[in-house]
């Protein structure tokens, strides 16, 4: 019985970030799935709706700034509403650029915003990071990842409406070809900076769903590896553009990252201080395989259905 | 219509358009011919805001236009297409259509998750729209087709379709006629005919089919090496000696 309910608690818990995964995954989605934006600097906007609802939600604190205890919805919202502006301003520098250059210059982004949390202290108590985050609601782990799943959920359909609109359809033309999409009247840089927006503002928010979870948040925790690069091999290897794909990718992915720690613990003791580089190596020829199996990944993009019935 | 006043174009040393001057009329259909390199497609690029001229000015309607960019010149019903056809590749015919019209209420995020019903239904008139263009150019059996398994004909009769799905009147296309087949061809004059005939859209037609210019296009506007050499009707533009040896070589008149 004893291991029974410790596979249960890890089962709770793998599922729990498996949801948070997802909304980052969706976030991506919007932005490179719909759009073809080649953001590679997600820790930074999940490292920006941590430490907001980690500065609005937590009690009083002397090291660092707040925090001012407002409630669990206070710190969602506010983390959203704080991302807004700071993705404003930076997708109106770089949302624009070409591809490449794009990615350029989100990685850095992401550093930047990285390394400000790491050395204003006043503001996020540097290195040692926020404490005490405390989950809504009195809400223990189970409760929890019925909320996370919530989350997914109303994420998902806010995604999947706006792909099958008018909007995601000026989006995929942007994708497609944009100086037809010019020509077609519509303002390119205005859809592209609106994407990037929300598309950040979810990962935000996958970000806030986070630190409520692991209660604790420290500039290690958004490191590239873990914010980015695992949430890029989920979507390509779920099937970008498909949200249900990115949600599946998701659950693979994590399904196979988890699994290689335990794998790691049966390796020759000489080799366990590699464990994280095997770990990568794993997933890259993971998605090695999917992409040469299922080059559109495993739920390839299908085409929205159009209005009415009548098709 | 369209008053094109002195522009030039330089690409680096090359002087592409040289002290370019005409009047696209309303309602009509004015061609613009010339051999390749003559600065026609410049030209095009030049009044559909692709680029802005280095010295000139464009106006439409009285209303000077240089430089503003291709998306505000759409909503001021000028609207153009390209010599190799610009279709959306991977969305289907219709939906290439859809895409086109403005102020779609469906273009604005919040309305989406806000007000889903209002525009969902605006969407089906939007499609309605869509295959009766589609019928009008007789593709209605590829609503469905992806954009990008289209033959070139075909494309062309799309990018044609998408300035129809607009309230724009003034057209600028660009070889419409290249690389269709001649059966593709009369269904492709016919359609410019009858929309300038029975809507009223305003022309100015890039063209080497001298059959096709022939057909559709006066006045004609000869361009070689950047500049105009010539413009009326047809056959004083074909009589013209200078626009005989710009096509053909010295010695040919």
């Amino acid at each position: 019985m004893m291991e029974l309910s410790g596979l249960i608690s890890y089962a709770v818990f793998f599922l729990t970030l498996v949801g948070i995964y997802a909304i980052l995954t969706l976030g991506l989605n919007v932005q490179w799935g719909m759009t073809g934006q080649f953001n590679i600097g997600i820790a930074g906007f999940f490292a920006v709706g941590a430490y907001s609802t980690a500065i609005l939600s937590t009690d009083r604190a002397d090291n660092w700034l707040g925090g001012f205890g407002l409630p669990f919805p206070a710190g969602l919202v506010g983390a959203i509403l704080i991302t807004i502006p700071i993705a404003w301003v930076i997708g109106r520098i770089t949302a624009n650029l070409r591809t490449d250059y794009l990615a350029i210059a989100t990685i850095g982004i992401a550093e930047i915003i990285r390394l400000f949390f790491l050395n204003e202290s006043w503001l996020s108590n540097g290195v040692r990071g926020i404490p005490g985050i405390s989950k809504p609601f009195g809400l223990g782990n189970n409760g929890y990842l019925l909320l996370v799943i919530g989350f997914v959920a109303l994420v998902y359909l806010l995604v999947e409406v706006a792909r099958r609109s008018p909007w995601g359809r000026v989006l995929r033309a942007i994708r497609d070809n944009e100086p037809a999409t010019a020509a077609a009247g519509k303002n390119i840089a205005h859809f592209r900076l609106q994407a990037f927006v929300v598309g950040s503002c979810i990962m935000a928010l996958a970000g806030a769903l986070y630190a409520h979870f692991v209660g604790f948040i420290s500039p290690e925790a958004f490191r590239p590896l873990y914010g980015t690069f695992l949430v890029w091999v989920m979507l390509i290897a779920g099937g970008s553009g498909n949200n249900l794909g990115a949600i599946l990718g998701a659950l693979v992915v994590w399904l196979v990252w988890s699994s290689t720690e335990m794998l790691a613990g049966l390796m020759p003791s000489g080799l366990v201080a590699s464990e994280s580089a095997f770990r990568i190596f794993l997933i890259g020829v993971l998605l090695q395989i999917i992409l040469v199996t299922r080059p559109s990944g495993l739920l390839p993009e299908r085409r929205p259905p159009l209005p009415g019935r009548d098709q | 219509m369209i008053e094109v006043d002195g522009i030039s174009k330089a690409f680096g040393g090359l002087q592409a358009v040289r002290d370019v001057s005409f009047t696209v009329e309303k309602g009509g259909i004015t061609g613009l011919i010339g051999p390749n390199g003559a600065g026609k497609t410049t030209v095009f690029n030049m009044i559909a805001g692709a680029f802005a001229p280095d010295t000139g000015t464009i106006r439409l309607n009285g209303e000077n236009i240089t430089g503003l960019p291709t998306h505000q010149l759409f909503h001021k019903g000028l609207v153009r297409t390209f010599q190799i056809p610009h279709e959306f590749s991977r969305m289907s015919v219709r939906e290439n259509l859809m895409l086109v019209p403005a102020k779609q209420s469906g273009e604005r995020l919040l309305e989406n998750w806000l007000r889903w019903w209002r525009v969902i239904r605006e969407d089906r008139q939007i499609l309605k729209k869509a295959d009766e263009v589609l019928d009008f150019l007789e593709i209605g059996h590829l609503r469905n087709e992806l954009a990008g398994n289209l033959s070139g004909g075909q494309k062309k009769l799309l990018d044609l379709g998408r300035t129809m799905m607009t309230d724009a009147r003034a057209v600028l296309l660009d070889e419409p006629g290249a690389g269709v087949n001649r059966t593709l061809l009369g269904k492709l004059t016919e359609a410019i005919q009858r929309l300038n005939k029975e809507h009223g859209y305003t022309f100015c037609v890039i063209e080497h089919d001298m059959d096709l210019i022939a057909r559709l296009c006066d006045p004609v506007i000869v361009m070689a090496n950047g500049e105009i050499l010539a413009s009326g009707d047809i056959d004083s533009v074909r009589d013209n000696p200078d626009v005989r040896e710009a096509y053909l070589g010295s010695g040919a008149a």
